[in-house]
């Protein structure tokens, strides 16, 4: 019944997974507004996923250490950048679509790795709740925020880091401008490609991460297609949040707490068609997108190669 | 003693990189579009064999099993129908540079436009194929066209980006149709339709086999027809119309375009409706060619995806399509049997990869000169 929903475990139940589902949309989403920022529109993240997604789960079931699975993830989703980046910067490729072939590309080798080297879905122990002495013993707020994951703790310190670093020091400087005048910001000597470079491979590597927080951290198993779609959105969520860490964490809260609010649905099988619910996310990017379109602006140079004119 | 410098002095070859000024040959395209496909064949089988495959194996399966005897290249040619309409959509789109990555969702809401007509019912059961199909045929067209009205108004009037607003309205039409296949049309509980009568089917090869008795158990259906219509439809448009002469300007010169006095606004919407309206009829086309029931799984295959690189490889060219579409109708069919199940979409993703690359040589020469300097 639809009252179930309003009950006080229910409801912390409801809000503790959703800060917990909302970490790979977040590790995504600001390696991906470093992309955008610095002009480059990585829409290869949902195969970067997959593929950190997939090689932190091997690791980790073969030698039982979830950090070197990490690690791993994020060394595969720092080549996948590395590939990204060259197709972009050097080979100047149309970004919308080449994105498209990094997700093919992740989507079809995470699932040959995975027939070839498991073949069977199976499980590991992920990374464990860490209570933070204290504060998890606080009514309701414990259970919510300091009864979570290494991973989820990492995400949110993510978020002012990224702002921090993109507003307030000189490489975040640099990001922007190359993000919105590269011309310019190569004439003061700016060097465009290392720049671009850099955020593309710190984009992968923390899509990796997003993958693999996934894989060995909210699920513990590893599937075909297991993100499905989630990187896509982690794209669109940078949209969402104008190109500021703290609009993405709005977006990431948004899109997670709704997931949630929906498996609890499932959970105590309330007769609302949970397709409807699906679909809101998705709406409601839309329509944000079109509501700030006119007070927000992309960066200027978003998926434009740069050229340089002699 | 010298021979770090001597080797420095005396680099016998020099690379230098120019933008192009001339138009290439008319053959270099091609040619280039033809190495990168070898180049993808040739990372992809490096990687099969790094992760313990078997790669010349795998791609003599693909070959067997789509080219191997009569029965199967229909096979291949029926795989081939929805990606030749898929990738019409993404090219026409992509002709005035929309990057319009939701030629799937389109296909999937044309699929649900044709497949409304028969679960509604607007038709009747027992009515006749020759009112059926055309009636499946405009609610496809149109369902698919309203999928793509919605980004091109946006793009137009308020500028959202396309690329954002197409990979999203993917996801809501699937969770558009498993909501109606699974709350209003469901066959027993199951996320599927009923199955669709006889009268709402594409007529297929075998119907034929009383008379000729060659073409029995041959699936190809009139899709393919349609398609190679619209390719050659949408060939005339955009080379030989007035409207096609304004989408190419559009693309290639947007700035001279609006001193032409060409109304940019009005053309994005109409070539996402036309993008979206093909896209629909290709889901049309598999719903009733094909699947004959409304069904999420085989409709959401990534079609859309796959016409993406379809229309790049076929360098935007509609009737290129058609001959590239089977290539991939190979790969994909080939891709059911093949183990391991990932090798198709790695390789298509290598695939477009290496072609996007692959563009950086039309738009540039490089030129190997001898020393000096």
């Amino acid at each position: 019944m639809i009252s179930d929903l309003f009950t006080t475990t229910v409801l912390i139940g409801i809000l503790a997974s959703g800060i917990r589902l909302s970490t790979p949309y977040l590790f995504a989403a600001i390696g991906e507004t470093f992309g955008q920022k610095s002009g480059v529109l990585n829409l290869g993240v949902e195969g970067q996923m997959l593929l950190g997604a997939f090689a932190s789960f091997y690791v980790a079931l073969t030698t039982g250490n979830l950090w070197l699975g990490l690690l791993t993830a994020m060394f595969v989703g720092a080549l996948m950048g590395l590939a990204m980046a060259y197709v972009t910067v050097n080979l100047h490729a149309e970004q919308g679509i080449s994105g498209i072939g990094f997700y093919l590309f992740g989507l079809g080798m995470s699932d040959l790795l995975f027939q070839k080297l498991m073949g069977t879905v199976e499980t590991v122990k992920g990374f464990p709740e860490i209570y933070i002495p204290g504060l998890s013993d606080i009514p309701g707020i414990g259970k919510i925020f300091f009864s979570q994951n290494i991973l989820v703790y990492l995400a949110y310190l993510l978020v002012p880091l990224a702002w921090f670093v993109l507003n307030k020091t000189t490489l975040g400087l640099k990001i922007r401008s190359v993000g919105e005048n590269p011309d310019a910001a190569d004439s003061l000597g700016v060097n465009v490609a290392r720049i671009r470079y850099f955020t593309i491979i710190l984009g992968g590597t923390l899509s990796g991460v997003a993958g693999a927080s996934m894989s060995i951290a909210l699920l513990n198993v590893f599937q075909q297609n297991m993100t499905s779609g989630l990187g896509f959105i982690a794209v669109a969520l940078v949209y969402f949040g104008a190109w500021s860490p703290i609009g993405v964490l709005g977006g990431a809260l948004l899109f997670s707490f709704i997931n949630s609010l929906q498996l609890w649905m499932q959970v105590l099988s309330i007769p609302i068609p949970s397709d409807i619910a699906v679909m809101m996310p998705y709406v409601v990017t839309i329509l944000v997108l079109v509501a700030t379109v006119s007070k927000v602006r992309a960066p200027s140079a978003l998926s434009k190669p740069f050229e340089r004119g002699d | 003693m010298t021979e770090s410098t001597t080797v420095k002095q005396k680099m016998p070859f020099r690379i230098r990189i120019e933008p192009r000024l001339s138009e290439p040959p008319a053959w270099y395209p091609a040619l280039v579009s033809f190495g990168a496909l070898i180049v993808a064949l040739v990372l992809g089988g490096i990687l099969i064999t790094l992760s313990g495959g078997d790669a010349l194996r795998s791609y003599q399966h693909i070959a067997k099993a789509s080219f191997g005897d009569i029965g199967v290249i229909s096979d291949t040619i029926v795989k081939a129908t929805p990606i030749i309409l898929a990738a019409l959509a993404c090219s026409v789109a992509f002709r005035m540079k929309l990057w319009n990555i939701g030629a799937e969702g389109q296909f999937i809401m044309g699929a649900f436009g044709a497949s409304a007509i028969v679960l509604i019912p607007v038709l009747p059961a027992d009515t006749s194929r020759w009112v059926f199909i055309p009636v499946m045929m405009i609610a496809g067209m149109a369902a698919g066209a309203i999928w793509g009205f919605i980004p091109g108004y946006l793009k137009a009037k308020f500028n959202v980006n396309e690329i954002i607003s197409t990979l999203m309205l993917n996801y809501v039409a699937v969770a558009w149709v498993n909501f109606w296949i699974f709350g209003v049309w469901t066959e027993g509980g199951f996320q599927m339709s009923p199955k669709f009568p006889n009268g709402a089917s594409l007529p297929r090869l075998l119907e034929l086999s009383k008379t000729f008795p060659a073409v029995r158990g041959l699936t190809t259906h009139l899709g393919l027809l349609i398609g190679i219509i619209a390719a050659i439809v949408l060939w005339f448009i955009i080379f030989r119309s007035r409207w096609g002469y304004e989408i190419r300007l559009i693309g290639d010169n947007p700035r001279a375009a609006q001193y032409a006095g060409i109304n940019i606004t009005q053309n994005t919407i109409w070539v996402m409706m036309l993008s979206g309206a093909l896209a629909g009829l290709g889901g049309m086309s598999e719903i009733a060619g094909v699947v004959h029931r409304l069904q999420t799984a085989p409709i959401a295959a990534g079609y859309g995806f796959t016409g993406i690189i379809v229309a790049w490889l076929a360098k935007l060219n509609p009737l290129a399509i058609i001959f590239v579409s089977i290539l991939f109708g190979a790969l994909i069919l080939a891709g059911r049997e093949i183990q391991p199940s990932g090798v198709p979409k790695m390789i298509q993703g290598i695939i477009l990869v290496c072609l996007i690359a692959s563009d950086f040589l039309l738009r540039y020469r490089i030129i190997i000169s001898r020393g000096e300097e």
